[in-house]
């Protein structure tokens, strides 16, 4: 039912796109990416008259869906398609998937405490507060790591997205490292059932942003893109290398670079190890078919995807608060688009 | 008037006839054949969860994506109550309102107060949420929360942590959001009822409002029950704006001051992201869920309706 309706979106927005440009390639998927996407893709069609790229962020799983369908020419998922939807997809007609990381953002750990300007967190309290088993302020845990911090004795919300979201995905894939009681009792997803009796779910970036903003006490994780253009107080939190650190694009940056060997398949840059590296960070990906049947779009699905996983592009995203993508990304990037038979 | 019915071609006629027959016919039929087939998809689409979960689905309370465990029951209870919230509030104030507005306010006044009225219903629901968010819920919490927690606080519906987005605050924004229509119609059929009434009321002595209240609500209170079940069936479907303030949480608290979750705010969550032929399905027979709700809710209204009216002739 799904797939109808999307489909008729996509005949409608497809039809609503004036001009004849030679080639208009369409995609689908990662809301996350949209933004990013819109500028890049209004980029690449200014210097690239003949070509128009038509995307729609419905969301992750709908864009695989689509992909797989063979509605779209590619679609944009925050989490890696796995091993079934991969299979589903290769069997679907399609032959084999490339998967390459274009985006790259960090989530941040938004807090509402008056009076309390900085806020220290290890992993394993920021598991205990998200597990419920920390529930006040002033628990002895978080006192010992703010000495000096005048922490209220005051219920801990927890804020949560309540959308299901790549955020959420990236966020729960850090606390199941660095918790082995997460990982059990609710593990990694874009949708979990959270377990803190004071858990309260917002929808949106926008909607965890302002139940934090409207409930003192109240603890949430941001997309970084979203509390820097609000100026929302951060935690900070330790990474593996024993340093606090405020989420930035750095260090987002510096951690995504200590794993160049990125795969769709071991593709989690949480929790890294490294004095600059923020601990909760993750790429979104774009997926195409390595060796399409239509060899002229292929090829300017080929060049667009180069192109946006490049230096230009990367700089485009770092002006809307995304992370620009390492050096050693951007070779993988280019190493896979490179397998594409076109 | 002869020169015309000397020319009617009386058998094209006939057959214009059986054709708008046929078109009413089909018109009429097209709705129930769009109940029926979207039901059909609905069922077709659950088919994975109903298989797996059966009846059980109604009163579990657990909803896991992770391990696909998915109940409803708290879902059915946030659903219901935040609508039964927003219904109570709304009922009183919008049939009050429309007494005012079709019996009391003078002309000059009444005209631009529906006017406002009916502006309100035009305003689109996720307005109402940001408005719920950013005002109401921080009201609820500093304000209005501590406010009955001191004087009823005794009563375990206004016990425990005040959260600002909760299933009262919901409640509340759906009174607001179904208020126009409550008083919107309400006042159209105050006004219909038969000035015969009112003159035969005021002639026996009764007062201004004797008339009001003992005439003229009595006799109007089919419609307005017609108004009030149409409410309730926007509160029951309402989406984004309870997405927005009610927290999200699938559970069943008994205090109103506690987050809360309702059929139609999960599939709006979740929908966009989920996987899986059990999750997609899981989500839909939650709309096959919302679907049976309002059709039990819009059966028992007839029910006590029929009840009331047949009370009355006794």
């Amino acid at each position: 039912m799904r797939k109808t309706l999307v489909l008729t979106f996509a005949a409608l927005f497809a039809s609503a796109i004036p001009g004849a440009a030679a080639t208009t390639l369409t995609g689908a998927g990662s809301t996350w990416d949209y933004p990013f996407f819109s500028k890049a893709f209004y980029e690449y069609s200014k210097a690239h008259g003949d070509v128009q790229v038509n995307y729609q962020s419905i969301g992750s799983g709908g864009g695989i869906q689509q992909f797989t369908a063979r509605t779209v020419d590619f679609g944009a998922t925050d989490v890696p398609m796995n091993a079934k939807e991969l299979a589903a997809a290769e069997s679907g007609g399609g032959g084999s998937v490339l998967q390459v990381p274009v985006v790259l953002g960090g989530v941040s750990v938004a807090y509402n405490l008056q009076g309390v300007n900085q806020l220290k967190l290890t992993p394993g309290v920021l598991a205990d507060i998200y597990l419920g088993k920390i529930a006040k302020w002033n628990d002895p845990a978080i006192a010992k790591l703010n000495a000096g911090a005048k922490l209220p004795d005051s219920a801990i919300i927890v804020v949560h997205r309540s959308d299901g979201s790549g955020t959420t995905y990236t966020f729960t894939d850090y606390l199941s490292h660095v918790s082995p009681e997460w990982k059990t009792k609710v593990g990694a997803s874009k949708s979990v059932s959270w377990p803190a009796p004071s858990a309260v779910g917002g929808k949106g970036n926008e909607g965890v942003a302002g139940q934090i903003t409207n409930s003192p006490g109240a603890i949430g994780y941001v997309e970084l893109a979203y509390v820097i253009q609000n100026h929302m107080p951060q935690a900070m939190l330790q990474n593996a290398a024993g340093k606090y650190l405020e989420a930035s694009p750095e260090g987002v940056r510096a951690a995504a670079a200590t794993r160049p060997d990125v795969t769709p398949t071991s593709f989690s840059i949480v929790d890294t190890k490294c004095a600059a590296c923020y601990p909760i960070a993750g790429y979104s990906w774009v997926v195409l078919y390595a060796n399409p049947q239509d060899k002229t779009r292929g090829k300017t699905l080929k060049d667009l995807f180069s192109w946006v996983s490049g230096d230009a592009a990367q700089k485009i995203a770092s002006t809307l608060d995304y992370v620009p993508l390492p050096d050693n990304v951007q070779a993988l990037a280019a190493k896979t688009l490179a397998q594409m038979k076109v | 008037m002869q020169r015309v019915t000397k020319g009617r071609n009386y058998a094209a006629i006939a057959a214009l006839d059986r054709l708008f027959l046929i078109a009413i016919y089909a018109a009429a039929a097209l709705f129930v054949l769009l109940v029926i087939m979207l039901f059909g998809s609905l069922v077709k689409g659950a088919w994975p969860s109903l298989l797996k979960f059966g009846a059980a689905f109604l009163w579990t309370s657990q909803w896991n994506p992770v391990t696909e465990q998915f109940g409803a029951l708290p879902l059915i209870f946030g659903t219901l109550v935040s609508s039964f919230i927003a219904i109570v509030l709304a009922g009183v104030v919008g049939i009050l309102a429309a007494a005012y507005l079709a019996e009391f306010a003078p002309s000059w006044l009444a005209r631009p107060l529906s006017f406002v009225i009916e502006l309100l219903a035009a305003v689109p629901s996720v307005v109402f949420g940001l408005w719920g968010l950013f005002v109401l819920a921080p009201f609820v919490r500093n304000d209005l929360g501590p406010f009955l927690q001191k004087t009823l606080g005794f009563l375990p519906i206004f016990s425990g942590t005040i959260y600002g987005t909760s299933l009262l605050t919901a409640g509340l924004v759906l009174a607001v959001m179904i208020l126009p229509t409550v008083t919107a119609i309400s006042r159209e059929v105050i006004v219909a009822i038969a000035q015969d009434l009112r003159e035969a009321s005021m002639s026996l002595g009764a007062t201004k409002w004797e008339t009001v209240a003992k005439v003229v609500l009595p006799a109007s209170r089919v419609g307005i029950f017609g108004a009030i079940v149409l409410a309730l069936g926007r509160a029951i479907g309402e989406t984004i704006a309870t997405t927005m303030v009610i927290g999200n949480r699938p559970e069943i608290a008994a205090s109103l001051f506690a987050p809360s979750y309702t059929l139609a705010s999960v599939i709006a969550n979740e929908f966009t992201e989920a996987n899986g032929a059990l999750y997609i399905g899981a989500l839909l027979e939650l709309g096959l869920l919302l679907f049976v709700v309002s059709f039990i809710v819009n059966g028992l209204s007839r029910l006590l309706l029929y009840a009331v009216l047949k009370g009355d002739r006794a």
